[in-house]
């Protein structure tokens, strides 16, 4: 098993990790990208539909489609475009401008700050939030963990695991307890201890549980009455490979609090994540961190250029199957793989 | 909401349809369009949903409209006939050696779909058959992975074989298999980690397993939510590892579980079990029809229709039976209603029912929101007021009657007058249904509930396609 404070220091450039994590991602879609922009010598309705089908066989969905591609056929017309190469770049840098983060999107490190993690069942929220601590403890922050979720059979092993390779304490009450008073307990501590961040574990719950909701809620109101000075970042982790319902987790998520993000992860699978293009064109709730890997140092902050550049990149698709082999049969075991619940 | 549901577009392509009359090859391209929309906003795969429609175009056009439907009820049906085909044949669930002979039962899937959950749950079921299981913590890499399965196991009270010191699979794999049989355990699951399909060396982790024990059956668990990229990991794991079912987890969220046909499709493996809920019995038969209309955005009618099947005593099989005959020859009257709020009731209240209910147009917080239980009291005390004259023929309905109904009832005459409007339009779509006929929906009276056109309840008037 890895240790994590090994893994970060394994200087590797940040678009080579993400490419690596993207390789497949990449050349499945690239693949497509490039048989259609080479394919095709004119733009015609055939040309159109391919970028559709490979659009949306990247889960960026049939509505966030339409409209980039409404887009790209008014450009086209406006410009008078006749070479389907050229509309790559229009491509590009649509998608690009859309996944922009703003520059204040990472303010919350200048703490003190809550960071609540939330999201359905099985996304990866305990292990992005030990990912968390880990970058942060990292860069010489004091940082605490709530571990609020008090439902799932075995969730506080799993986050006490993630604290001590962090190096990290973990404020947590036996299973069965109200997540409320947990978060209520752990606020007070990390004010006590003088805490720069403090994550919060939530348990995983369906979006459409009223129930459920309503506790987010309430864990949501604990925070900002207790520390109300806090910064808060309120991040829903979303599952790469989740499909258009991620759509309706982040709407509804956004509904109860105050969405501030997204955490993208299992980036290092064939999921395409496009889905985070349909949410930011539909919701504009941007993508904070991305998940490329099973190690302690594969959270990243998200770089919309670096991930629409992997994304469209055009590579030798030949070439990216074999770094994506290279990647997956590195031999390691995963030091951890996501929760279930 | 800021999506329009299939339901929703549906009903307006086949509006448009039935206004024609008729069914000509554009009108079945138009409605096709939609479905095809439809269907990848329901994470149906790219390729699948291609197929899938060019079936259904082949088959819809130049079929001779049924007699009873009208053209867009035709699109429907055929388009739900295909669905149900294409998701079928109904499943047996688990198949175990004769006698008392070993099963052993893989479980894989990816990280986060449930594999643990659903293991403890299958066991659980199991032995609720009267097997004896044994379940084997095999997933040696995620922190808490074997402590969960021990008090899942603990909650089904089953027991629970781990190796606290061994971190290969392989050989925890074949230590429980000596296990199961010195101890009598007839079923085995095998609790895998969860890993990537392109994870070559997680893969053959799996492949080792298989060569180290006799697995009889490998199932695979996936994300009811997970897009396109379901028929990859579904293709993956079957062409290298092998599996023989699969199992749709998280089914209870808001998901229209596309990746059920995908992975159908794919494969060709039967989809053994859903999972409903996070409680343990939450795991429920796979059903293709209900499937199919799931993704199709037309609710669980099925559902619905065996809850009032075992809700109902003989007599009101009889007098449902009785409305059934009604509701085809396209009759409802205020004895119908009397009589599917009294069912209705028994199905556990109209809340409960709505949910179920396809394509009203109506969202769960609309329902929520707006059921108002004393306001359909005060409706049954409309109806209750009225003679039984009036009941079975609303059009002696004068107003000097209707004044003596809002006094009997205690409401206002605005409110009986407004009552009795909605209840007519309830009727002209009961007119609509009427004849219909379809083979398992006609018995059941709930689709043309007045309650919905009922004060209050704004949106509640959407036409049924069915």
């Amino acid at each position: 098993m890895n240790e994590p404070q090994e893994e970060g220091k394994k200087k590797k450039g940040l678009f080579a990790r993400l490419k690596e994590g993207l390789s497949k991602t990449r050349s499945s879609i690239t693949s497509g990208m490039d048989r259609i922009f080479s394919g095709y010598s004119e733009i015609d309705d055939d040309f159109y539909e391919d970028l559709e089908e490979v659009m949306i066989m990247a889960d960026i969905g049939v509505n966030a489609t339409d409209s980039i591609l409404g887009r790209l056929k008014k450009q086209v017309r406006e410009q008078h475009i006749k070479d389907p190469a050229s509309c790559r770049e229009l491509l590009v840098q649509d998608i690009r401008d859309q996944m922009n983060v703003e520059p204040d999107a990472y303010d919350f490190e200048q703490g003190p700050s809550v960071m609540l993690i939330i999201g359905v069942n099985g996304v990866g929220k305990t292990t992005s939030v030990g990912k968390l601590a880990s970058l942060y403890r990292q860069e010489g922050k004091k940082v605490l963990i709530a571990a609020a979720d008090t439902f799932r059979a075995a969730a506080a092993e799993q986050i006490d695991e993630w604290g001590r390779r962090a190096d990290v304490d973990v404020i947590g009450a036996g299973a069965g307890a109200d997540p409320a008073s947990v978060v209520y307990d752990a606020v007070n501590a990390a004010k006590a201890r003088k805490a720069d961040l403090l994550l919060v574990d939530t348990a995983g719950r369906l979006h459409n549980k009223k129930n459920l909701m309503a506790e987010l809620a309430k864990i949501d109101r604990v925070i900002t009455r207790e520390w109300p000075q806090a910064r808060r970042e309120n991040l829903v982790v979303l599952d790469g490979a989740t499909g258009q319902n991620a759509l309706s987790q982040a709407r509804e998520f956004a509904g109860v609090t105050n969405l501030t993000g997204i955490i993208l992860t299992k980036m290092d699978g064939t999921a395409r994540g496009g889905v985070a293009v349909a949410i930011q064109s539909e919701l504009d709730i941007p993508v904070k961190f991305i998940g490329v890997g099973e190690k302690t140092g594969d959270l990243q902050k998200f770089d919309p250029d670096a991930y629409v550049r992997a994304l469209f990149e055009r590579d030798d698709p030949e070439e990216d199957l074999i770094e994506a082999s290279e990647t997956s049969s590195r031999g390691e075991k995963p030091e951890d793989s996501s929760e279930e619940a | 909401m800021a999506f329009e549901s299939l339901s929703e577009k549906l009903n307006r392509v086949f509006q448009k349809l039935s206004r024609k009359g008729t069914l000509s090859e554009e009108d079945v391209k138009a409605a096709l369009k939609e479905v095809k929309m439809a269907l990848l906003e329901a994470d149906v795969n790219f390729r699948v949903v291609k197929q899938f429609i060019s079936s259904i175009q082949e088959r819809a056009v130049g079929e001779e409209v049924m007699k009873g439907l009208n053209p867009a009820q035709q699109v429907i049906k055929i388009v739900n006939d295909e669905m149900v085909k294409l998701m079928g044949p109904e499943t047996t669930g688990l198949q175990f050696q004769p006698g008392k002979a070993l099963t052993v039962i893989m479980m894989t899937g990816l990280q986060g779909s449930g594999k643990t959950t659903t293991a403890a749950k299958l066991a659980g079921k199991v032995k609720k058959k009267g097997k004896r299981p044994l379940l084997a913590a095999l997933d040696v890499y995620r922190p808490g992975a074997v402590k969960q399965l021990q008090v899942n196991g603990e909650k089904v009270d089953v027991p629970v074989f781990a190796m606290d010191e061994c971190r290969d699979p392989v050989v925890i794999a074949g230590e429980a298999v000596s296990h199961a049989l010195k101890y009598n355990n007839d079923v085995l699951f095998l609790d895998t980690a969860g890993r990537l399909q392109i994870d070559d060396a997680m893969m053959a982790e799996l492949e080792n397993i298989k060569k180290a024990v006799t697995v009889h059956q490998t199932i695979l668990v996936v994300d009811a939510m997970t897009g396109q990229e379901a028929v990859n990991v579904a293709k993956t794991f079957d062409e290298r590892i092998g599996i023989d079912g699969v199992i749709l987890s998280k089914m209870d969220g808001d998901t229209r579980g596309g990746a059920a046909l995908s992975v159908k499709a794919v494969t060709g493996k039967p989809i053994l079990y859903v999972g409903m809920g996070e409680k343990l019995a939450d795991l429920e038969q796979f059903y293709p029809d209900r499937m199919a209309s799931r993704i199709l955005g037309m609710g669980d009618v099925l559902t619905l229709i065996e809850k009032a099947q075992e809700s109902a005593t003989e007599e009101d099989e009889r007098s449902s039976r009785e409305m059934a005959g009604r509701l085809r020859k396209g009759k409802f009257d205020f004895n119908d209603y009397l009589e599917s709020m009294k069912q209705m009731r028994k199905m556990g209240g109209l809340g409960s029912i709505l949910g179920m209910m396809p394509n009203l147009g109506i969202s769960k917080d609309d329902i929520e929101g707006s059921i108002d239980e004393k306001k359909l009291a005060r409706m049954e005390a409309i109806v209750l007021s009225m003679t039984p004259a009036e009941r079975a023929n609303p059009k002696l309905l004068s107003p000097q009657r209707k004044f003596r109904i809002a006094k009997g009832s205690g409401n206002d005459i605005a409110d009986v007058n407004r009552f009795i409007k909605n209840f007519g339009q309830m009727q002209d779509m009961v007119k609509k249904m009427g004849g219909l006929g379809g083979k398992k929906r006609h018995g059941n009276p709930f689709g043309a509930f007045p309650g919905m056109g009922g004060p209050g309840f704004g949106r509640g008037r959407g036409g049924l396609p069915f």
